[in-house]
């Protein structure tokens, strides 16, 4: 079910001597629930720009956002629960949590603020969405966020984004600051929230490999233009666009490397 | 294998390749024309207000300079009081707009009034005699403090957990001592016990300000004593600030390199570590260069020191509101002036200022 | 066998810190002249630690507790590094190892021109070379990463992230060196400049012939460009082998957690559960 319509939007800003930019130039994308859409591009091809779009930050030159058939309100309540329903994930969890806070006061505020639970069961709710998140409860509720691992306080971030219980959830570049080993356990997070509690997810990253995996549709970015978009095979496998090639040229893949180079591979640097 | 062929690919320019985000400005910064106007604009409106202030301000307080002088001479009769307050631009019967006007205008003129305390004499020249006695001797001292206090601070910091860190609380102590008793301090050993420097004044009665070798030995001989103490209270500053900063930089990227590099410890810590440490540094010494003329009423006052401080302080005490606020727009004036010197420092000494944009 | 070009033996670092931390255990490998070794682990694992080490560019609380290593210098002498004073040890460093740091860092002098930090290079180590001589060297190099002699007076903020990292690259080969040591060159970068940047990296190894020790957590990556691949795990080097047997038969059990933490581009869907 189409959950939130990207509608033919363009955004330019003007530039200081140098006329005006766009950022975004006609892009329409759809986010379903249940179905993680991929949102793949380099630094400076418009990516930061539609999330900053889709969380009202920013507002289209041209082109409409769409809730449910309905334009995003600008300001008020009906804004404030349009936020409420659409969830950031921030790329770097050092950054997004306040040092000064517990984990629990991390995750009250936002139940208080949209008044999910009474009071009197915010602790329960707490501690349901750090079990969520695969957190145990018990440990981390006190604690402040220097005294978690990189990985735990992403699960920390996702729980708070989940807590106002949304219907989408935006994750730019969620792991890349994460160390390597974990990186998969917090997308595999991810995808079965959007499965099992049936958010439409928006994952934006520059890593094609995780993008295939984790999600259902591809949209390939460049210079604030879709050039190409389709089912995640289809995209990274059988790429159409020139620039996709490109960038699935330029990504490591070992598998191919070494099915190609059998025996001649050394001093390929 | 995908690393190693050379892929037939077009020849980039070497410009175009491999930009990010970040805007690739080419060959060297441009004039920032809007950055400069900007600044200029800045500082016009800052001393149109300042200006505007010290109109208003004496305005405001109670009883005015001709109640002052008449309550000091007493044989001045009401007529000549009035002269007096037309003469000083402060006739009641002009409405305050007009009084404003006549005091830009004048002001424009270099025509800052007359001074009651010093026998009506233009403030214009009361202030230039007083100057360069203030200017001459803090700003030795300034001068000779930064130099010190930086170069020291970047030695404690490049061997920082040496014995020389141990400098760093004995000059932030002798910065904490009130400066009146340090001076009063220095006083009583050098000059009345020891009877090494004279107690005050810039030199010594009976002598007129000439260029003779006497006269400017003179000088030195009384300016030792003020200048030493200004040196000692204010290089704790110079010294844990550049110190500081120096642990800050000596973390950078750049500085592990330059050692990676094979660079001599000396290079590193000057031509690398210090160069980048001692940009805030420079800074506050342009800031400090604005309050030479005016944060020193403390000094001048313990050494008699014939300068602007204590032309302030007289002036304020007599109501000489003419005087005072020649005092003002020459404070204002140099605050102004050392945060133009600021900035032009700043865009000399760090590239990236130079940018106009991101 | 190719020739050792550079012996570590027994080679541990210690955080002198309370309680103290191993941070290099009891390394021991052996960098063989003309191969790429790619050191592969996560952050915290001591691979950094380890590259400086070998420079004796730690800091403290970083202490080596152990170890030798031995530089066989193309003149056929043997260099032990722990036996060379101050001034030995300054003069060694970039003429015979020099370093390309992260991309992400701020690796030039923010308030020198390009230019400066580049002839400093041969200020310091060429003192015979003039000043014209020096420019001309400055400007070659700058030339050879294609980044352009004109460039020479730009500031490190003026230049894009690929760029600046050419320019590093260009300061590494000032000398000649017979090792470059890389620690993470491309992380920071977008995946089209990063490929740029190695591709380059490839053609100047075979115009100059230098030995690389590449160091970078993206072992797909260093699946494609190693020879032979280290793989670090808490100071330790848990596996050495050529890239090919650690791609396909790893034996360790951290190695294959390293593998399957990197879903496959092109292969099957199945690594990653969904």
């Amino acid at each position: 079910m189409t959950v939130l319509e990207v509608d033919h939007v363009t955004k330019t800003y003007a530039v200081r001597g140098a006329g005006r930019i766009t950022a975004l130039d006609d892009v329409s994308l759809t986010l379903e629930s249940g179905r993680t859409t991929g949102l793949v591009g380099q630094s400076g091809s418009g990516k930061s720009t539609i999330a900053k779009i889709l969380t009202q930050l920013e507002t289209p030159t041209s082109g409409e956002v769409r809730l449910d058939g309905q334009p995003i309100p600008r300001r008020g309540a009906g804004l404030r629960a349009y936020r409420q329903t659409l969830r950031m994930v921030f790329q770097d969890p050092f950054a997004s949590l306040n040092p000064y806070h517990s984990v629990r006061y991390h995750l009250e505020r936002p139940l208080r603020l949209h008044r999910v639970v009474p009071d009197a069961e915010l602790d329960d709710e707490v501690r349901r969405l750090l079990d969520r998140v695969h957190l145990e409860p018990g440990t981390v509720i006190d604690r402040r966020p220097h005294e978690l691992s990189g990985g735990q306080r992403q699960r920390v971030a996702i729980a708070r984004a989940l807590a106002s219980r949304p219907r989408l959830l935006v994750a730019d570049e969620p792991v890349s600051m994460l160390d390597v080993s974990i990186r998969l356990g917090v997308l595999n997070l991810l995808a079965d929230l959007g499965r099992e509690e049936g958010l439409g997810v928006l994952y934006i990253t520059h890593d094609l490999a995780t993008a295939r995996h984790f999600s259902d549709e591809i949209l390939v970015l460049n210079q604030g233009r879709v050039v190409e978009r389709g089912p995640a095979d289809d995209v990274i496998l059988r790429p159409q666009d020139p620039y996709t090639r490109e960038l699935r040229a330029a990504s490591p893949d070992p598998e191919k490397h070494f099915a190609s180079a059998s025996g001649t591979h050394g001093g390929a640097l | 294998m995908t690393a190693v062929q050379p892929q037939p690919q077009p020849v980039q320019d070497a410009l175009e390749v491999g930009t990010t985000a970040t805007t690739v400005v080419r060959g060297r910064s441009r004039i920032p024309w809007r950055f400069l106007a900007g600044r200029a604009a800045f500082y016009l409106f800052t001393l149109w207000a300042a200006i505007t202030i010290n109109f208003f301000l004496p305005r405001m307080m109670k009883g005015d300079a001709v109640d002052q002088y008449l309550s000091r001479n007493r044989n001045v009769s009401p007529e000549a009081a009035d002269a007096l307050r037309t003469l000083l631009g402060l006739d009641t019967d002009r409405s305050l707009l007009q009084q404003y006007l006549d005091y830009v205008g004048l002001l424009l003129r270099g025509d800052l009034g007359v001074s009651l305390l010093h026998g009506l004499r233009p403030v214009t020249e009361v202030i230039g005699q007083a100057l360069p006695w203030t200017v001459g001797l803090v700003g030795f001292a300034t001068v000779i403090s930064f130099t010190i206090g930086t170069i020291g601070g970047a030695v404690v910091g490049w061997r920082r957990g040496s014995r020389l860190d141990g400098l760093i609380p004995v000059t932030t102590f002798l910065g904490t001592i009130p400066y009146f008793w340090l001076g009063l301090l220095a006083i009583a050993v050098f000059s009345v016990n020891l009877g090494w420097f004279p107690i005050g004044k810039a030199y010594g009665v009976g002598m007129r300000p000439e260029w003779s070798a006497e006269f400017v030995g003179q000088v030195v001989h009384h300016g030792t004593l003020p200048a030493a103490t200004i040196v000692i209270a204010s290089l704790g500053g110079w010294m844990l600030g550049m110190r500081n900063m120096m642990l800050t930089v000596l973390d950078e990227d750049y500085v592990m390199v330059a050692q990676a590099k094979g660079m001599p410890n000396r290079r590193v810590l000057w031509r690398y570590a210090a160069r980048n440490a001692v940009l805030p540094q420079i800074q506050s010494f342009a800031l400090s260069i604005g309050f030479i003329v005016g944060g020193t009423i403390v000094m001048e006052m313990v050494f008699s020191y014939p300068g602007v401080g204590k032309l302030l302080l007289d002036a304020t005490n007599a109501k000489d509101y003419a005087l005072m606020q020649g005092v003002f727009l020459v404070i204002t004036l140099s605050v102004l002036v050392a945060n133009v010197l600021a900035d032009v420092a700043y865009a000399f000494l760090d590239p990236r200022t130079r940018q106009t944009e991101a | 066998m190719r020739d050792p070009l550079l012996t570590v033996r027994d080679f541990s670092v210690a955080y002198d810190v309370d309680p103290p931390v191993q941070a290099v255990k009891d390394v021991t490998l052996e960098l063989r002249r003309g191969e790429i070794l790619g050191l592969a682990g996560e952050s915290g694992c001591g691979k950094t630690t380890l590259a400086y080490g070998l420079q004796r560019l730690l800091k403290a609380p970083a202490v080596i507790t152990s170890g030798s290593v031995v530089f066989h210098d193309a003149s056929g002498e043997d260099v032990d590094i722990d036996r060379l004073d101050a001034e030995q040890m300054r003069r060694f460093r970039w003429d015979k190892i020099s370093m390309v740091f992260q991309g992400a860092m701020n690796a030039l002098n923010p308030v020198a021109t390009i230019g400066s930090q580049l002839e400093d290079v041969f200020e310091v180590h060429r003192p015979s070379m003039s000043r014209a001589q020096r420019r001309e060297a400055v400007a070659e190099l700058l030339e050879i990463v294609r980044v352009g002699a004109q460039r020479r007076r730009s500031f490190p903020h003026e230049l894009s992230g690929g760029t600046r990292q050419r320019v590093m690259i260009a300061m590494a080969l000032a000398l000649r060196p017979q090792l470059m040591v890389m620690d993470e060159p491309t992380t920071a970068l977008d995946v089209l400049v990063q490929r740029e940047i190695l591709r380059q990296i490839s053609e100047l190894r075979h115009e100059f012939g230098f030995t690389v020790l590449f160091i970078t957590h993206d072992l797909p990556l260093l699946l494609e460009i190693s020879d032979r691949i280290a793989i670090m795990r808490a100071g330790e080097v848990v596996e050495l082998d050529t890239a090919e047997r650690i791609w396909s038969s790893p034996r360790d059990e951290y190695t294959r957690t390293l593998l399957s933490s990197f879903p496959r581009l092109t292969g099957e869907r199945g690594v990653v559960l969904r």
